[in-house]
């Protein structure tokens, strides 16, 4: 049955940390095409329920594949690896330095309302993670499967930061 | 030599037959029908030669119904009975709604959705909305020559479920059949994407007479995706008459006024506003009831300065879509704009300002949804050629959640998921022995439950008794293709199960919309059980002609004992489909529908093999 498949054989993509987006994208429109809702409009119950499940199925795997920190997760959860509850590896001392600098530096800047702070502490960041993913890919590559859980932990702290950013962002949208 | 053709599992098997579909824009100010003949999109007027159908409906005390025009004319007149900007109300409690002191109606605080004390009786906004599309259906059928396959209805992108689900109820108390509620901005950019052929990232602008909604979409061969949405569902064109009309009190020093005095100074300011747009100066005058004149000129600079916090505030939106789709202002290759408030010069030169280009302009932002509507309307009746194919992926709006201890919102299904989307969360038990709990469906992006709109309260009754944190109650959200929630839930450990469905506690019961479906029939002189025959005898025949020719094709997918019980299921439905109890005949159809299911499922899941080998072979 179709829901048995994990995310990378719904899409017909290779199991791999390393994925070619706009394969990514061709497979899941060309998915879609075949399942979504819209193309059983006028068919049975039965066949609209099915297509309702396969493209869902289809959305979650392809929003899954799609982001990089998702797809690490998730393919660390295949080898049976929980990044969000794995206790046993204690955060690097150097990275929680750090990573209470930024958190400062965000509070600051968000007491302060300086929005030209925040944004430069925004790409700050995307620099940081984009470094971060390249080396997350070679430790895939090379089956370091616990290193890759501790670098996928360090990202989830730094996509939570880029959320306060955003959330710091907005408040001075709004107000 | 002459090929066989076999069309695919869902599509009609006979396809040469045009099926007559329109797309609805059902707006706060003026709603439209559109639809497409000979493959071109076109908004069908009214006999008088009027595309447009204002939005406002009339009741009469001796139960008359006027719309449109005619109960324009009455407007300042008799304002109770005269139901303007009704989308406003649309699952809308008394405490929601904008400026409510400014409305004349006569409102009746009930649960969930506000209702209206008129002369002919109380009126729920979802009744006053089914007048409405009740006369583009007719409008439709009338100039199309023949009853309607389904209407796509649009919303705006930032309507919640409470009002997306009065949308849809009002359409089926209009006897229409909804084949897709669809985004407004989704539906323009279809259509200007469609007209121009447009590849790449493009935003579109919907300030409409009561809502705004900022959508981004990736346009790309054949696919439209929107990337992120927002909005505020109630800031629009009226606003700006709003504040006009009370910069008008502030200037004469006036006393407070009466409901028709509002109603007609109202009226005026807007009138006002749509002169300035390209008038640089206007007097605006009124005689009240009281005998005072008002005489005022406004000037396009006072118009531009005393609104000006009203197009800053659509900016707000506007970032935020950029933000959640993570792309800057100068990613956008184009800003198309929707809705007749985007005429005014100062919405024009904000949105200039911000994308660093000049915004597009060239299709009527009155029209641009309905057509819009009505290509996907001709595209979900299966009348578009394969070499015209397109496919629409769009999102839900806002995020969904649970109460959780405390008063706090666990978000279950994020903001900007391409839908349709489901998820389940695992809760467990709070105390020892715990056989019920209660669950708390609401929707927002704010932390505390009571900042969040409550969408539905249900109990999970039958836990089996266990000690705390030992019971896993399973709750999965599903949303569907219209972007509405169904919600279920079950305890799993025990094997014991419990699902439910949720009735949603802000919308209308079945059994209410059913008496306002049975009170439309009645009025238009229809048999409600003649009706419901037809349509079960119509669905049966579909299904009769699509299971068999399901059958013809792929027989093979079956075991012997499933296709046996098929065959029964489909003989009893045949048999009973030529009397006359329509309920004898839904339940054998249902019956047909859960034994075809895994039927479905294997014939679609060898089509998606297919589709994937086929792909990577073309990409060895």
């Amino acid at each position: 049955m179709a829901q048995a498949k994990n995310h990378f054989e719904v899409l017909g993509v290779p199991v791999s940390f390393t994925v070619a987006l706009d394969a990514l994208d061709r497979a899941y429109r060309n998915l879609q095409s075949k399942v979504h809702p819209d193309r059983f409009v006028n068919a049975t119950e039965a066949e609209r329920r099915v297509a309702m499940q396969l493209a869902t199925g289809a959305n979650e795997a392809y929003q899954t594949l799609k982001h990089p920190l998702k797809r690490a997760i998730y393919l660390l959860e295949m080898r049976d690896i929980d990044v969000r509850s794995e206790t046993s590896i204690t955060m690097e001392p150097a990275f929680l330095m750090q990573q209470l600098e930024w958190r400062e530096n965000i509070e600051d800047a968000r007491a302060a309302r300086n929005l030209g702070r925040l944004e430069s502490l925004h790409d700050e960041l995307i620099a940081e993670k984009r470094v971060r993913f390249s080396h997350l890919e070679k430790l895939f590559g090379s089956g370091a499967f616990q290193p890759a859980c501790e670098a996928a932990r360090q990202l989830l702290f730094i996509e939570k930061l880029e959320r306060e950013i955003g959330d710091g962002i907005e408040e001075m949208d709004v107000a | 030599m002459a090929l066989l053709q076999i069309s695919e599992p869902g599509e009609s098997t006979a396809p040469h037959q045009h099926r007559l579909a329109v797309g609805i824009d059902l707006g706060t100010t003026n709603s439209l029908v559109a639809t497409v003949r000979n493959g071109v999109a076109g908004v069908l007027n009214d006999e008088q030669g009027h595309p447009l159908l204002p939005s406002i409906v009339r009741y009469g005390a001796d139960g008359s119904v006027e719309t449109g025009y005619e109960a324009e004319r009455e407007r300042s007149h008799d304002p109770k009975n005269t139901i303007v900007s009704v989308k406003r109300f649309m699952g809308r409690g008394l405490r929601d709604i904008a400026y409510i002191e400014n409305s004349p109606y006569d409102f009746v605080d009930t649960p969930g959705m506000v209702q209206i004390r008129t002369a002919a009786g109380v009126k729920s906004p979802v009744e006053v909305s089914a007048e409405l599309l009740r006369v583009m259906r007719v409008r439709a059928e009338k100039s199309l020559g023949g009853e309607l396959v389904g209407a796509v209805v649009t919303v705006p992108a930032y309507f919640d479920d409470a009002q997306r689900q009065a949308t849809k109820d009002a359409a089926s108390i209009a006897g229409l059949n909804v084949m897709r509620l669809l985004n407004e901005p989704t539906a323009a950019a279809i259509a200007y994407g469609l007209d121009n052929a447009s590849e790449g990232v493009y935003a579109v602008y919907d300030l409409g007479g009561g809502t705004f909604d900022f959508s981004i979409l990736r346009l790309s061969t054949g696919v439209f995706e929107v990337l992120a949405t927002s909005g505020d569902a109630a800031l629009g064109g009226d606003d700006f008459d709003h504040r006009l009309f009370c910069w008008v009190l502030e200037q004469e020093k006036l006393p407070p006024l009466s409901v028709s005095d509002t109603s007609l100074l109202l009226a005026k300011a807007r009138q006002v506003k749509e002169y300035l747009t390209n008038h640089s100066e206007v007097r605006f005058n009124a005689k009240l009831s009281t005998g005072t004149v008002v005489d005022v000129p406004v000037s396009q600079s006072d118009f531009w300065e005393m609104t000006r916090h009203l197009v800053v505030k659509t900016l707000v939106p506007t970032r935020k879509a950029l933000r959640d789709a993570g792309l800057l202002f100068s990613d956008v290759k184009g800003v198309v704009m929707v809705g007749g408030a985007t005429r005014m010069p100062h919405v024009q030169r904000a949105v200039e300002g911000c994308f660093g280009q000049p915004p597009l302009n060239n299709l009527d932002p009155d029209k641009v949804v309905a057509l819009g509507a009505a290509m996907q309307a001709n595209a979900l009746a299966g009348n578009k050629s394969v070499d015209e194919d397109w496919l629409l992926l769009d999102v839900i709006p806002l995020s969904l959640g649970l109460e959780t201890m405390g008063g706090l919102v666990e978000r279950v299904i994020h903001r900007n998921s391409t839908i349709p989307v489901s998820k389940a969360q695992e809760f467990t038990t709070f105390k020892d022995g715990q056989t019920a709990m209660s669950i708390h469906v609401v929707q927002g992006e704010r932390e505390l439950v009571s900042d969040c709109r409550s969408l539905a309260r249900f109990e999970l009754r039958g836990i089996p008794p266990m000690v705390a944190g030992a019971a896993r109650i399973r709750v999965t959200f599903q949303v569907d293709a219209d972007g509405l929630l169904a919600v279920s839930a079950k305890e799993t450990t025990s094997g014991a199960e419990a699902s439910v469905a949720v009735k949603p506690s802000y919308g209308l019961s079945d059994e209410r919309i059913t008496n306002m479906l049975k009170d439309s029939f009645e009025h238009a002189g229809d048999d409600l059980r003649i009706r419901a025959l037809r349509e079960q005898q119509v669905e049966a025949e579909r299904m009769l002609e699509s299971v068999g020719a399901a059958l013809g094709q792929d027989e093979a997918l079956l075991e012997a004992a499933e296709l046996a019980a098929i065959r029964t299921a489909l003989n009893g439905l045949k048999t009973l489909s030529r009397q006359s109890d329509h309920r004898a005949i839904k339940h054998a159809i249902d019956e047909l529908n859960r034994l075809t299911e895994p039927f479905a499922a294997r014939r679609m899941d060898r089509s998606v093999q297919q589709a994937l080998t086929g792909k990577s072979l073309a990409s060895l």
